[in-house]
């Protein structure tokens, strides 16, 4: 079930044409050739939730759960696309190989579950890289979220973070190298006062929880480092054997944000993750005094 | 010995005895426990070495027997909370008969609820606070989670300074004889009462004067 390198995003189309025909990365645009970079993506005069999320299934979205591995046979998840274990060598470099062991613990289940939820087209692709112990599980997060990063997924749900700042700067180029690649990193927001990451970049789209019981509702911060909050409170849940719980944390908070991203996605796929960001806050349920 | 490394072998010798330690692990579990108005406490520590999560606190029960049990760092609820560093509560969890009877046979009983907290002081995770059974109500507040996160990072403060004097304690006491023996006699004029006290320091002070010349 491993994922082909390379098999990217749903939407490529829109990089730049310039870009792509050149040997050297595009540092300035030479005189005449704004035509090339021409954007032909017709916005509407006002982004509305019907504009972004009206029909969308998340068909054609692939979606990475980066956490525990995810139990494929739990009605609420359904087909489960791809499955990989991740373990490192020395050097930190990642190997992805075929997950046969489904969850560890349940909690990748629970996340892959509320974005099945919201989008019941999506594919889901579990990336285990929780279960193989405390002391090695940094290099091995680093791992997955690079493994995951070079599979150009469209969306890669974090419900997870690590306080450790040797990996704050490598998290730091993943979470950009994803940005730039089209790839949308939603991560959990920590409620604790410490410092942690990746959340806190702004190259990924953070998550905490509001405690509305509506999965589809959710708002903007304007007072950041985090910057949504969705449904994070006595959220119903997949687990282990088949079974449903009820639990609370920004870690089930972060794959609502997830799966609303695989919804925008499936119906626009043009859209980088800056303007994805962008297209979150303007259908927000407190932009423009729309929070009731 | 410098002036600092003395002062640390000296306050070690005063606070690093594993009776400060195991009544501090003791409060933060009973506190936890009053806070939530919950049936039950408990903390695990990691110990990185073995990486291991060790039972170490339990508030609510006198059968203290399961203490010093292990488990993988990265399995269950507790390994779950370290690994994600993610706070969390599970308020139906007798829905897992699975975990249901690891975690009754690891720690002798079976909550229905679970708040689950890492233990973090800047980048390192020292374990994990479990309060199990607070009465159900409806509507289970962020201020709730947000009080589970900040009473968590107190208790993670106060355990990361016995952590160190004992780590501290231990070197000393690996070290060379003269120091241990000064260790000692801090640790003993700690312990006096008032006048005792200050008849020790006088006495101290004049084996100073001796020494210096």
């Amino acid at each position: 079930m491993e994922d082909a390198p390379g098999d990217g995003a749903a939407a490529q189309g829109s990089r730049s044409a310039v870009a792509d025909e050149r040997a050297l990365p595009a540092w300035s645009l030479p005189p005449g050739a704004a035509d090339q970079i021409r954007l032909d993506f017709a916005w509407p005069d006002r982004v509305t939730r019907e504009w972004a999320l009206e029909g969308a299934t998340g068909k054609g979205v692939r979606v990475c759960i980066l956490d525990s591995g995810v139990d494929p046979n739990h009605p609420k998840v359904g087909e489960v696309q791809g499955a990989v274990e991740i373990t490192v060598d020395a050097d930190g470099n990642p190997t992805a190989s075929p997950d046969e062991e489904g969850d560890l613990c349940g909690h990748g289940t629970a996340c892959a579950g509320v974005i099945r939820g919201l989008a019941p087209e999506c594919e889901i692709h579990s990336v285990r890289v929780l279960g193989a112990g405390y002391t090695g599980s940094g290099p091995i997060l680093l791992g997955g979220l690079r493994w995951a990063v070079e599979q150009g997924f469209d969306v890669v749900n974090m419900s997870l973070s690590t306080t450790k700042r040797q990996f704050a700067e490598v998290l730091h180029e993943l979470a950009d190298k994803a940005y730039f690649n089209r790839t949308i990193l939603v991560a959990s927001a920590h409620n604790m006062p410490v410092e942690s990451y990746p959340w806190r970049f702004s190259s990924v789209i953070s998550v905490g929880s509001h405690s509305e019981a509506d999965s589809g509702r959710f708002y903007y911060n304007p007072n950041p480092p985090v910057e949504f909050f969705a449904r994070g409170v006595d959220v119903e849940l997949a687990w282990m054997g088949g079974k449903t719980i009820r639990a609370t944390g920004n870690s089930f908070a972060t794959p609502h944000i997830s799966g609303i991203c695989a919804l925008v996605r499936s119906k626009h796929p043009q859209l980088t993750p800056f303007q994805l960001k962008s297209v979150l806050h303007l259908i927000a349920d407190n932009m423009g005094g729309s929070a009731a | 010995m410098t002036d600092d490394s003395f002062r640390a072998a000296v306050a070690a010798g005063v606070i690093g005895a594993e009776s400060a330690y195991a009544s501090l692990l003791r409060s933060i579990v009973e506190v936890a426990r009053a806070i939530f108005s919950a049936q039950r406490s408990s903390i695990f520590l990691l110990d990185e070495e073995a990486d291991e999560l060790v039972f170490e606190a339990l508030a609510g029960d006198e059968e203290q027997g399961l203490i010093g049990t292990r488990i993988p760092s990265s399995t269950g609820i507790a390994g779950w909370t370290l690994v994600t560093r993610q706070p969390l509560v599970i308020e139906n969890l007798e829905e897992d008969p699975r975990h249901s009877r690891e975690v009754a046979e690891k720690t002798g009983y079976v909550p229905k609820g679970i708040m689950s907290v890492p233990l973090l002081v800047e980048e390192r995770a020292l374990g994990v606070l479990q309060v199990l059974d607070r009465p159900a109500r409806p509507g289970f507040s962020l201020q709730e989670m947000d009080l589970l996160g900040l009473f968590a990072n107190q208790a993670a403060i106060a355990l990361d300074l016995l952590q160190r004097s004992r780590r501290a304690k231990a070197a000393l006491e690996g070290g060379s004889a003269d120091v241990v023996v000064v260790a000692r006699v801090a640790a003993a004029l700690d312990e006096l009462v008032e006048d005792d006290r200050a008849r020790a320091l006088r006495l101290l002070e004049a084996l100073e004067d001796v020494l210096k010349k």
